[in-house]
């Protein structure tokens, strides 16, 4: 039996998720990656994307709109700006996302605006 | 000597003011567990951002860094962000933290620097306005909101950004009360632009991905959001908690000026049934 990390995903209104887990994936902004026990510290942003959570019994799966992640021996955590359980994200709240993403960067204009509504589509294109 | 009437009149006067604030303290009561619920549901985003932030900027050293971590440099104008409720009846609530903003702005003023002040709420525009108006150089209002939501935060926290990329002001802070409990309530100044952290004592060293300077570029703006929703959230705790230890004392004191004007209206009355008597019994003595 591995070894298990704490897994906790926080958003600015709540805890949604604090479970001791095998084995974490997050959509870093450099790539993804799996967070499991003994991983070596890291710091990194988030590209909008599904978390997969694989706990003992079952598996779960988020989608954060962005944020970071810290990840250490024992402990990973998520702060994200957004986060959805599978059920919450219908079309209709991702078309919102996308619109909202996109107003944005009619807005801004800038590389990164471009960059995360590109993300966000085609992180939000099989739903 | 006020008459019977007279009597009468102010009991049922103070008898429906009494309604009226035990109404407000059991609202304010309901809405305060809410409230609660949501400031200590929001508090482990922000230690973790803060906590994760001090890491950042320690590993980066004290000069180098984007302005947003270490300032312009200057510390010439100042920008007092007065985050207070949109409504009174609760107490010193909103005037604790105008009286702490007032006592920040003298003094900067006093020192020959200049002063901005941004309202977060229409009770600190209020109380603030007389002395400092034609500092005011925004208001965001709040009466739409129900409940702190992040979309607040960003509103107030780009407003706050936007103003520091066009070099408005050097030094941000922001006034808001802390939640401490139903009791008591802690008025709070805390700078935000520049950040101050408390020195991590986590000796963790982390992998940054991207790199130090672009991760910091991209979570600063956020961290000032997450600082302004957790000041959002502490406030309307703090609201609920203030209005609701008011209005309790407001309730009992209207009980007691009941009880004594109910006392002042007996002695009346019964001061009128003797008056009466010995003018009837001295009408059939003098008989």
């Amino acid at each position: 039996m591995a070894k298990l990390i704490q897994f906790d995903l926080v958003s600015p209104e709540k805890s949604l998720v604090s479970v001791k887990a095998n084995e974490i994936n997050i959509p870093g902004s450099e790539g993804d990656f799996s967070a499991m026990s003994d991983h070596a510290p890291i710091i990194t942003t988030l590209r909008p994307g599904f978390i997969n959570i694989f706990t003992a019994d079952k598996e779960e799966q988020y989608f954060v709109t962005g944020g970071f992640a810290e990840v250490s021996a024992e402990t990973t955590s998520v702060l994200a700006e957004k986060a959805f359980t599978k059920d919450d994200l219908s079309r209709a709240v991702a078309d919102k996302l996308i619109m909202d993403a996109k107003l944005k960067h009619e807005e801004i204009g800038s590389d990164a605006t471009a960059k995360y509504c590109s993300d966000l589509e085609v992180a939000l294109s099989d739903i | 000597m006020p008459s019977l009437k007279d009597l009468k009149n102010r009991i049922e006067s103070v008898k429906s003011t009494r309604k009226i604030t035990k109404a407000m303290q059991m609202v304010a009561a309901a809405k305060l567990r809410r409230a609660q619920e949501a400031a200590v549901s929001g508090r482990p985003y922000s230690d973790r951002f803060d906590s994760v932030m001090s890491g950042l900027t320690a590993s980066m050293g004290v000069d180098s860094g984007p302005p947003l971590l270490i300032g312009t440099g200057a510390d010439t104008n100042h920008l007092l962000i007065v985050m207070t409720a949109e409504r009174g009846l609760c107490g010193g609530f909103n005037s604790n933290i105008a009286k702490l903003a007032k006592l920040k702005a003298s003094k900067l003023i006093s020192e020959g620097k200049s002063v901005k002040i941004l309202t977060v709420g229409k009770k600190g525009r209020d109380s603030l306005k007389r002395e400092f108006g034609k500092y005011f150089v925004g208001h965001v209002d709040l009466t739409e909101m129900k409940g702190a939501s992040y979309s607040y935060a960003v509103e107030v926290a780009s407003n706050i950004l936007n103003r520091f990329d066009s070099s408005e002001f050097d030094v941000a802070t922001i006034y808001y009360s802390r939640f401490e409990s139903v009791m008591s309530q802690i008025p709070t100044e805390k700078q935000l632009i520049p950040p101050v952290f408390q020195a991590s004592t986590e000796s963790t060293a982390y992998d940054y991905e991207p790199s130090e300077e672009e991760i910091l570029i991209d979570l600063l703006p956020q961290s000032i959001t997450a600082q302004i929703f957790r000041a959002l959230l502490e406030n309307g705790a703090s609201e609920q908690g203030a209005r609701m230890s008011a209005m309790d004392s407001a309730t009992r004191n209207a009980g007691e000026m009941i009880d004594k004007l109910i006392i002042q209206y007996n002695r009346s009355r019964q001061a009128v049934i003797t008056n009466e008597l010995i003018e009837i019994i001295s009408g059939a003595e003098a008989l």
